[in-house]
């Protein structure tokens, strides 16, 4: 528990503050002491705190036993200069989205996560819109017409020609192919 | 969980850079054959909400899936941080929009947890009464939807039934049938109304008749069931790991339900049972959510029979407005009146968490204030978004037709997965 830096108790929940370094090892720890036992994931979340504090943004971990019935908020600094953490995916499956949604939110990137792309926005948006300075009514660039994946087979298709009723009769198998 | 293929990420369709977690590969079988990419969504009658599932089949059989959320993304995270506390009960309402008053519960409770109050009795049975209301809508819809979707369309005519005579009893309440906004922070907006006892003894009594009627219909059908059994199971080990909760995490047999682990609004006082599941597939999650609306019914009975009398709401100037006559009878009422119109509830500097059980799993809200009138940070932990995280590992190994079941199963409600 070297990584523990503050531990409190806030209207009731019981709040630690840790280290970033050694963040995948401590959560270990909770998950697989038989005493925390703390085998779900609740929530992750990050707080855009701008300057008033001493990192600008704030990793919120909520934990819960499901044996035990308790439950534990961890917090961690994370500095603007290097916006990036550890990712919890190797200890629990459920971490993937609550991150990516982090990662979309806020751009923390958070590394060893599988598969880190934004989740709620598109590929194209500019910036991450929970930040303190995200503009309320942001405007975003256009996103230019992407590759349809599928393509407008009616237009492209070849079709066979019509069928003339009156073919044999008016001699116009010259015509065949000619009218479409 | 199965590592994602390296060579399958984020590859780059052309113009705009649409990446796709899954695209078509050489299968290692004698016909030398490919894989076929489908994609469902985002508008397939079967994604009611709209999400999009590409998946990479090899015959029938799901291969490898990827689930695209965020088609109804409305920053509700950066809106809250924009209003006052009260003003924030509207947007909570199209979170989960089958049970809005639950989303109102939750982020009621959250702020009272931040002043520190604690609502009179009266308004948390009251609360208790409209929540578990709210629970069997979500339930009806989820259930009907999702037999309809397998071809049961008279259950789905039923249970629509059922959910009208529900929602008849919640207009009768708040004046409204799906966007109520009926939580105020410290209290409610409006007293139940009178005569609405015996309204609810003969909703409940009809309800509980219609559901016999679907159970006969349904539950020992053979399609159904063949549908339904042995797809997308999952452990309770595995259930954990997703950190899935509510009707799905009961239904693979972890015993957690925060009405029972952290009681909020004197579920403590009311008798009622968890129905858990044993195997954990789509049946079990059928089974459960159907047993759930029987418990839910005992505990409105429950509630209205021992409703307490008294006040409902806090009496204090600051967090709810004080009653009209004191407005225009005295001076510091007006006062009151005026400061709460123009600055809102403003709770002391802190943070609070508080989940209630929503219709889908645990709903949180986390709350951040800065002392001001309004919220500095609201991040709700919203159950639909979490549980589409488990749709990719129900669906390896698959067949394209269980899509429809598992995903109504899941019961993803877009205005909560999204925000």
């Amino acid at each position: 528990m070297s990584q523990l830096t503050d531990a409190r108790l806030d209207r009731g929940d019981v709040v630690v503050r840790v280290k970033p370094e050694g963040l995948v090892d401590f959560f270990r720890l909770l998950k697989l002491d038989s005493e925390l036992c703390f085998d779900m994931l609740l929530d992750v979340t990050a707080v855009d705190w701008m300057d008033q504090a001493e990192a600008r943004f704030e990793l919120v971990y909520h934990v819960l036993s499901t044996a035990k019935l308790h439950r534990l908020r961890v917090k961690v600094w994370v500095q603007e200069s290097k916006p990036e953490i550890e990712s919890l995916c190797p200890l629990w499956s459920g971490a993937n989205f609550m991150e990516r949604e982090v990662w979309d939110m806020y751009g923390i990137k958070f590394h060893g996560h599988p598969d880190l792309r934004r989740i709620l926005m598109y590929e194209e948006f500019v910036g991450h819109p929970l930040r303190k300075d995200y503009p309320v009514q942001g405007k975003q660039p256009r996103v230019p017409l992407r590759h349809p994946e599928v393509e407008n087979t009616a237009r492209l298709m070849k079709r066979p020609a019509l069928v003339q009723i009156n073919k044999r009769a008016a001699g116009a198998s010259e015509q065949e192919g000619s009218r479409r | 969980m199965k590592a994602p293929d390296p060579e399958l990420l984020n590859v780059d369709y052309g113009v705009g850079g649409v990446t796709t977690h899954v695209r078509s590969r050489k299968l290692g079988d004698d016909l030398h054959s490919e894989t076929m990419v489908l994609n469902l969504g985002p508008a397939h009658p079967a994604t009611h909400g709209t999400v999009r599932i590409v998946a990479e089949l090899s015959g029938e059989k799901i291969l490898d899936a990827d689930v695209e959320v965020g088609y109804l993304h409305r920053g509700f995270e950066k809106m809250c941080e924009t209003v006052d506390y009260n003003q924030v009960m509207p947007y909570a309402d199209r979170l989960n929009y089958v049970s809005p008053i639950i989303n109102n519960v939750g982020w009621c409770l959250t702020v009272e947890k931040l002043l520190g109050v604690e609502v009179p009795k009266r308004c948390q049975y009251i609360r208790v009464i409209m929540s578990e209301i709210s629970r069997i809508t979500d339930h009806l819809t989820c259930l009907g939807a999702s037999a309809m979707e397998l071809g049961a369309f008279t259950v789905m005519l039923y249970m629509i039934e059922a959910r009208e005579l529900l929602w008849e009893l919640v207009e009768d309440v708040t004046g409204a049938r799906l966007t109520i906004s009926y939580g105020r922070v410290g209290g409610l907006k409006y007293d139940l109304p009178n005569g609405f006892a015996a309204k609810l003894d003969a909703a409940l009594k009809q309800t509980r008749k219609i559901l016999v009627d679907c159970d006969r219909l349904l539950t020992r059908n053979r399609i159904f069931i063949e549908r339904m059994c042995d797809v997308a199971t999952i452990t309770a080990e595995q259930a954990a790991d997703f950190s899935l909760t509510g009707p799905i995490a009961r239904a693979s047999g972890l015993n957690y339900d925060v009405r029972k682990a952290f009681p909020y609004s004197s579920y403590d006082e009311f008798d009622f049972e968890v129905p858990l599941g044993s195997k954990g597939d789509n049946y079990d999650r059928f089974l459960v959510r159907f047993y759930e609306i029987e418990q839910s019914m005992r505990i409105c009975e429950q509630a209205i029979s021992r409703l307490p009398d008294g006040p409902i709401a806090v009496d204090d100037p600051h967090i709810v407005l004080v009653p009209k006559d004191q407005v225009y009878g005295s001076i510091d009422g007006m006062i009151n009146h005026f400061e709460m119109v123009m600055y809102g509830v403003k709770p002391p500097k802190g943070e609070a968490y508080i989940p209630v059980e929503g219709g889908t799993g645990e709903l949180g809200f986390y709350t951040i204030s800065d002392g001001s009138g309004y919220p500095y940070k609201v991040h709700v932990r919203a159950p639909s978004f979490i549980h589409m995280g488990v749709m990719r590992q129900m669906l390896l190994g698959a067949a394209v037709a269980d899509v429809v079941p598992t995903f109504g199963m899941i019961n993803m409600i877009g205005g909560e997965c999204d925000r």
